[in-house]
């Protein structure tokens, strides 16, 4: 989730920009909210004057402003193209598919099946195409494409799906990322999400609810 | 020493010869596809040097069968075979793909800021300035969920699905993309372009570039989505005269002439293959 993912790493490098957090409230919705972030999505930053959405663009704005350590966006040119296609590729593969779980109403089962596919071939693709048999996706150090791929798998993780189970390569990654970003701070951000489940369809705002329905709906 | 080389023996422009293999930068690409004409323009704008490697989405198979293969036995797995390169290349089995010696790299944006960064291109395309980048970031991501899941679906919709399945063409799915489209471009607008000349502001950067590209896939495929927006196609204009008229139509000449692809010959087991996903996209 991109909210826990700005969370994760702004703190893992002790920076704590203001950054909108929860997503599960209506507070993106209200008029300053709004004022912050004209597309009305989390996260957003807000750095002065200057505001920014879209989570990639907001991670890649934070590593270059604080001058984080080189192995989150190496500079070795290959390597840092390897991230980059990892982040791009992301987008409409992994990203896409995670939305899923998220609903407090289940799907309906023929839509929750093609989703799970779609899924588990994403996952194929990850494992053997981006990770292989590297320690992580940019070589042998985490960087912001381990971590952007990890927060997303746990969406469907935390909604009870439990992907890592069969998958003892995909498995052996999470640990590695979740020691390099600390597990501690890695929990801590996924608190939201991890109690997904126990979430009533209540405290969700309206219309947010309305809206993920529609967008579920409408996809495939 | 080769005889007659007085001038600077930098080998890059060699690599468009034919035949090298191995040295220089590789390009594949087919210039239906919206990623690879930003990639083309981008490379030739900025005279770097690259060999073309021509990969034919329609005659070679995007889904990774060899044409020569006699028996449909086992599962296809190799890639497009015109440039049997692009297969080995691409692990993700698609174009556009660059191969630079031994590295190889998939994904327009991937490959568009390596080779912003390794030739060292001016600084407007990718700006240093990291509020200024940040801006080209944040729509290179906005894109791919917005302006890229409609804009490509009009060219299946329009040409691909009847071409392929026979069916002719689903009008309220066209409707639907449409609609969705209008969605995607009043957002582009009113949040990235606003009263600017370019997204980031005075100069053309990667994310007109990727933009642009996307949406003359419908203007080739006859629904122009320029027609009733002048500041979009002010904004176009501009485009095309940053990175020169020219080189512009070149790269879009082949979907600016796309009823042409109707009488290609299609492989009867492409369309086989193809049909069932096509089919898909038609609910």
């Amino acid at each position: 989730m991109p909210p826990a993912l700005a969370y994760c790493f702004a703190k893992q490098n002790q920076h704590t920009p203001a950054l909108a957090v929860n997503g599960l409230k209506a507070e993106n919705l209200t008029e300053e909210f709004r004022k912050v972030n004209v597309l009305m999505k989390v996260p957003a930053l807000k750095d002065g004057s200057f505001t920014l959405a879209e989570s990639i663009a907001i991670l890649l704005y934070l590593v270059q402003k604080f001058k984080t350590p080189d192995h989150w966006y190496p500079a070795d040119l290959q390597k840092r193209a390897r991230v980059d296609e990892y982040l791009s590729w992301q987008h409409t593969n992994i990203r896409a598919k995670g939305i899923f779980p998220l609903m407090p109403q289940p799907l309906p089962p023929e839509k929750l099946e093609l989703a799970t596919e779609e899924l588990n071939v994403a996952l194929k693709e990850f494992e053997e195409k981006f990770l292989q048999d590297k320690p992580f996706i940019a070589g042998s150090e985490v960087s912001l494409a381990d971590l952007v791929a990890l927060v997303e798998l746990m969406q469907p993780v935390c909604a009870g799906y439990a992907l890592f189970e069969e998958r003892p390569a995909l498995a052996a990654w999470r640990s590695r990322v979740e020691e390099a970003v600390g597990k501690e701070l890695f929990l801590e951000a996924h608190q939201d999400i991890m109690n997904v489940k126990n979430l009533t369809a209540d405290q969700f705002a309206p219309e947010l609810l309305e809206s993920f329905k529609q967008h579920l709906l409408k996809q495939n | 020493m080769r005889g007659g080389s007085g001038r600077s023996v930098q080998s890059r422009g060699s690599s468009r010869r034919a035949g090298r293999v191995g040295m220089g930068l590789e390009l594949y690409l087919d210039l239906l596809s919206q990623p690879c004409r930003a990639l083309y323009i981008f490379a030739r704008s900025n005279n770097i040097p690259f060999e073309f490697k021509h990969v034919e989405l329609f005659k070679d198979s995007v889904l990774g069968k060899k044409p020569a293969a006699a028996s449909g036995a086992e599962q296809p797995r190799a890639g497009p075979s015109n440039s049997e390169g692009a297969g080995k290349v691409s692990l993700l089995k698609k174009v556009p793909a660059l191969k630079d010696g031994d590295f190889t790299l998939a994904e327009c944006t991937a490959i568009l800021l390596y080779l912003s960064r390794k030739y060292n291109t001016p600084d407007h395309w990718y700006p240093s300035d990291i509020q200024q980048r940040a801006r080209v970031d944040e729509y290179l991501s906005w894109h791919h969920t917005n302006i890229r899941a409609n804009a490509p679906k009009t060219m299946w919709i329009k040409v691909l699905i009847p071409l392929f399945t026979g069916q002719p063409l689903p009008s309220e799915k066209l409707q639907e993309v449409m609609e969705g489209l209008s969605t995607s471009l009043k957002q582009f607008e009113e949040r990235f372009l606003q009263d600017k000349a370019f997204i980031i502001g005075s100069e053309i950067s990667l994310a007109d570039l990727v933009a642009i590209v996307e949406l003359m896939q419908p203007v080739g495929v006859g629904c122009d989505i320029f027609e009733d927006r002048p500041r979009l196609r002010e904004w176009r204009r501009r485009v095309e005269d940053a990175v020169g008229k020219e080189l512009f139509f070149q790269a879009h000449e082949m979907i600016l002439n796309i009823k042409e692809l109707s009488n290609i010959q299609i492989d009867p087991q492409l369309k086989e293959q193809l049909a069932p996903v096509l089919m898909k996209m038609l609910k």
